[in-house]
This record gives structure tokens, C-alpha cells and sequence, in this order.
């Protein structure tokens, strides 16, 4: 174990409406062993036994699984560390780059506005889910497993889409804003499987409008939503998406 | 369960929009295909003056399908750049606060220039149309007429790109088309929509394959005149 002395740059921002700012603050003898999240905890003590104000920062389960804790850290979402959410990085990883000095941001969008400091306003990917990110289906008793036949193929690629948590990496660090890959996820995962099909062509126009309601920008294939995000969700998915517009759009919308 | 989005709203949007920008582009890609091979005739081997301006006296035989051509590569450039402009505008209302350190990771330089290697090579095309095919800017003399006294091609060829500074213009040009190609032709994949497993690793190859291709083609005719392989 070994502890790190870093200079922090945090966005610090009062409420949505405060122009904001970036803080200075010196972050001394931070063990390599805590998690980013860890360490920003350490500040925030120091910062209340000083009287001041902490750094607002979003987070919950701290186990890479809910999506909530991402933020941009020297240029990359959720840090320099592949695969990897925020609350999973370790300050060892910095470490070991030799990096001494952090510049942590919020996600920048207008469809995410900043609430306070890191922390932004996501409902935006929930409004996208509601337009038709769901499937209709009669409740009721659970159905027999393997009753509906799903190809191996198919079943491996919608879970793989389906493990995105909706954190926002991808709108943060694509250079449009997009929330393509984030959309192509859910209409991949909910479009191979049998479930997904009755709503299938309703979905994708009902999810695209939405994202472009919601002010994201397109997809212009710079592939740096795939390289950032935590749950390795490809490219892919947007073609998906993508191809499922255009039949849909083709079959009379 | 009934679609409540007009189709004027669906074809806005920005997936359609980059379908548009894909379709187009691809069309573009075919006519600059024919375009360079076209060009290749300068070359003896492929015929030289002969066939370079018995090739442009046959196309301007043929008045309804050259502006035919001519009308549909204007719709073509103006769908493509309409839409770019209409995606660039919302692309940069996304964002409008930046960060202070951003990282690019799997963007390339081409990705990033897009939007900038694009009218840069708008303005080319004005300057190549006014150079050989309007009004023979640069060009001493022109329209040369040849001994059957058919427009020659050949000759504008060989009087402009021994200027260096034509020849640069057209290689610089090339340059950035080639940017432009290499992550249009990928991208456009994605914009429609067709993903393949087994042929998704065959996307950035023929991308770099037709991209050499086309623009070695294009390349090769000015440094053909600068080396005096074409004189």
C-alpha cells in the first residue's frame, strides 16, 4: 500500500442556472488501494471539517453495475482505465500512469444539464425508455423456461446489449453528444429477442424521435462511445438501430 | 399500435439524415470511380490523346445523359451537403458547453475533420469546374482543339499539371478526398444500417483498399505530367 499526493480540478458549480467553475483543491496522501469514488470521499471529509462545501458527485452502488457515478477525468469518461466505471477505477491506476493532476468534469450535453458540481441530470435516457424502450406483455404466471426458443447467437448479443447501464459515458464522450449507442443497446437487446418483435418498428421511431427531442446529436461513427463505455457495448448496435429505422421508415412508418 | 411521428418528422431525423448523407455519398463514390478511371486514358498505355479526347467528344455526343449526370451529381452533392450542414448544426446545439480536457480515444483524424476536409473539397470542385470544365482557368489558350479538331482534353491536361502549383492543388485536394473516403466509406455501413458479423471485419479494409485505389488513380495523372510520363 502507498499513498499518492494529487492536485485536483473540480467543476464546481452551485445549481443548474451558476455559470461554474473550476476548484483547485490538493489532495494529499490518498491511498492507492481507494476507488475514485473512495478518494473523492476523502476530499469531501476534509472539505466539511473545513466548513466548506463538498464536491456533489453521483454515485450508488459502487459496484460498476448501476450507472450512476460517471464523470469525465482528464479528457476520458469514467478515467483512463478501459471497461471501467468510475467507482471500479483505483487511484493505483493513476499511479502506475504517473498522472498527479486530475481535471474531473461533468458529463457535457445539453439533453444532461448539470444539477450541481458532477453531478447532471440524466431523466433524458429514462424519457428515451419510456417512448419504447419496454415490452407489452401479459403478466401472470412466469413462463416455462425455454418455452419460446431463442437462437444462441441472438440470446448471447441481446444480453451483451443489455448489460448497459444507461451511465451516459457514451453522450460524454462523443464529440455530436449522441445517444446512439445508448439507444442501439436497447433496440438491439429488445429486438432479437421474440418478446421485442411485436413492437419492434413503433420502437425504433419512437425512440430515435425522442432522442432527437431530447437534444442529443447523430451518430457520425467516431467509435469513441464503444472505447469509453464501461460495458463494452459495440458499435454494432447502432448499425442495428440504424437498419431497424430504416425498414421501419420503409414499411410505411 | 399506431406511429404518431409525420413522415416529414421521420426523414428529418438524424438517423435518416445519415442514411441521406450515406446514399449519397456512396453515389459520389461511384461517379469519382468512373471519374478516375475516365482520367486513366491520359496514360498511353490506356491510350493516351487518342482515346482522352475521343472519350470527351463521345460524352458531349450524348447532351441529355451528360446533364442528366450532370443534374443528378448536383442533387447528390446537394443532399450530401445539406444534410451534413443540418447534422453539424445539431451536433454542435449538444453541446454546447465543452470540457476543458477531452481525450480522443478511437476518433481518428479523418473522423474529426469530416466537416472540415468536406467544403474544403466543395471548394475544389469550383476550382477544378472553372479549371477544365467551364472556362479553362489556368489554361492559355483554351478550349484547345486537337487534329480532328475535337476538344483536347489531353492537352489541357499536360499544359495545367506542368505547373506545379496546379499539381500541388490537386494533390493537396486529394489528400483530404481521401480523409473523406476512408471514413465515409466505413461509416456509411453503419449510417444504413448493415452489420454483419463475418463481414464486419472486412469494413476498414475495403474502406483503405477502394480509398488507395481511387485516389492512386486520381494521384497518378498529375504526377504522370510532373515526372513527364504524360507529355
Amino acid at each position: 500500500m502507498k499513498n499518492i499526493d494529487l492536485t485536483l480540478h473540480v467543476w464546481r458549480q452551485e445549481n443548474p442556472k451558476d455559470t461554474g467553475r473550476f476548484d483547485q483543491i490538493e489532495a494529499k496522501g490518498i491511498s492507492t488501494h481507494a476507488s475514485f469514488l473512495e478518494m473523492l470521499d476523502v476530499v469531501n471529509d476534509r472539505l466539511l471539517a473545513q466548513g466548506k462545501r463538498p464536491i456533489a458527485f453521483d454515485h450508488d452502488c459502487r459496484e460498476g453495475i448501476c450507472g450512476s457515478c460517471g464523470v469525465m477525468i482528464n479528457g476520458e469518461a469514467h478515467g483512463p482505465v478501459r471497461g471501467t466505471t468510475a467507482c471500479q477505477l483505483h487511484m493505483r491506476e493513476f499511479d502506475t500512469r504517473g498522472i498527479k493532476e486530475l481535471w474531473i468534469e461533468p458529463w457535457r450535453a445539453k439533453a444532461f444539464p448539470v444539477i450541481q458540481d458532477l453531478v447532471v441530470d440524466r431523466s433524458a435516457f429514462d424519457r428515451i425508455i419510456q417512448a419504447g424502450g419496454y415490452i407489452s406483455v401479459k403478466t401472470g404466471q412466469a413462463p416455462d423456461a425455454n418455452a419460446v426458443p431463442v437462437r444462441k447467437d441472438d440470446a448471447d448479443q441481446a444480453f451483451q446489449a443489455a448489460t448497459c447501464i444507461g451511465c451516459g459515458a457514451c453522450v460524454a464522450s462523443c464529440p455530436n453528444g449522441s445517444a446512439a449507442l445508448f439507444v442501439g443497446a436497447k433496440i438491439t437487446h429488445l429486438g432479437l429477442l421474440p418478446q421485442g418483435q411485436t413492437e419492434r418498428a413503433s420502437r425504433v421511431l419512437n425512440m430515435v424521435t425522442k432522442m432527437d427531442d431530447e437534444s442529443f446529436g447523430a451518430c457520425t461513427s467516431h467509435g469513441e462511445c464503444e472505447a469509453t463505455c464501461p460495458k463494452g457495448i459495440k458499435l454494432d448496435v447502432i448499425a442495428r438501430m440504424n437498419g431497424d429505422y430504416r425498414r421501419s421508415v420503409a414499411a410505411g412508418g | 399500435m399506431a406511429h404518431i411521428h409525420p413522415l416529414p418528422k421521420l426523414l428529418g431525423s438524424t438517423v435518416a439524415l445519415k442514411a441521406a448523407m450515406a446514399v449519397s455519398g456512396l453515389l459520389l463514390v461511384g461517379f469519382l470511380v468512373g471519374h478516375m478511371v475516365g482520367n486513366l486514358q491520359v496514360f498511353g498505355l490506356f491510350g493516351g490523346r487518342e482515346a482522352m479526347n475521343a472519350y470527351g467528344a463521345f460524352l458531349h455526343s450524348k447532351p441529355i445523359l451528360l446533364w442528366v449526370a450532370r443534374i443528378g451529381l448536383l442533387v447528390m452533392i446537394a443532399i450530401h451537403i445539406g444534410s451534413a450542414m443540418a447534422l453539424i448544426q445539431r451536433n454542435q446545439a449538444a453541446r454546447p458547453i465543452g470540457y476543458h480536457m477531452k481525450k480522443p480515444i478511437a476518433s481518428t483524424y479523418a473522423s474529426r475533420t469530416m466537416r472540415w476536409s468536406g467544403p474544403i473539397i466543395t471548394a475544389y470542385i469550383l476550382y477544378h469546374l472553372a479549371h477544365f470544365t467551364v472556362a479553362g482557368v489556368g489554361i492559355p489558350g483554351y478550349p484547345l482543339m486537337d487534329a480532328q479538331s475535337r476538344v483536347d482534353i489531353y492537352q489541357h491536361v499536360v499544359n495545367s499539371f506542368q505547373s506545379p502549383l496546379v499539381s500541388l492543388i490537386y494533390i493537396v485536394a486529394m489528400s483530404l478526398l481521401s480523409m473523406h473516403l476512408w471514413h465515409g466509406l466505413w461509416s456509411l455501413f453503419q449510417s444504413l444500417g448493415l452489420s454483419n458479423a463475418r463481414w464486419n471485419v472486412l469494413k476498414r479494409p475495403m474502406a483503405t483498399g477502394l480509398t488507395v485505389f481511387i485516389i492512386a488513380g486520381f494521384m497518378a495523372v498529375p504526377l504522370g505530367v510532373l515526372f513527364g510520363i504524360v507529355k
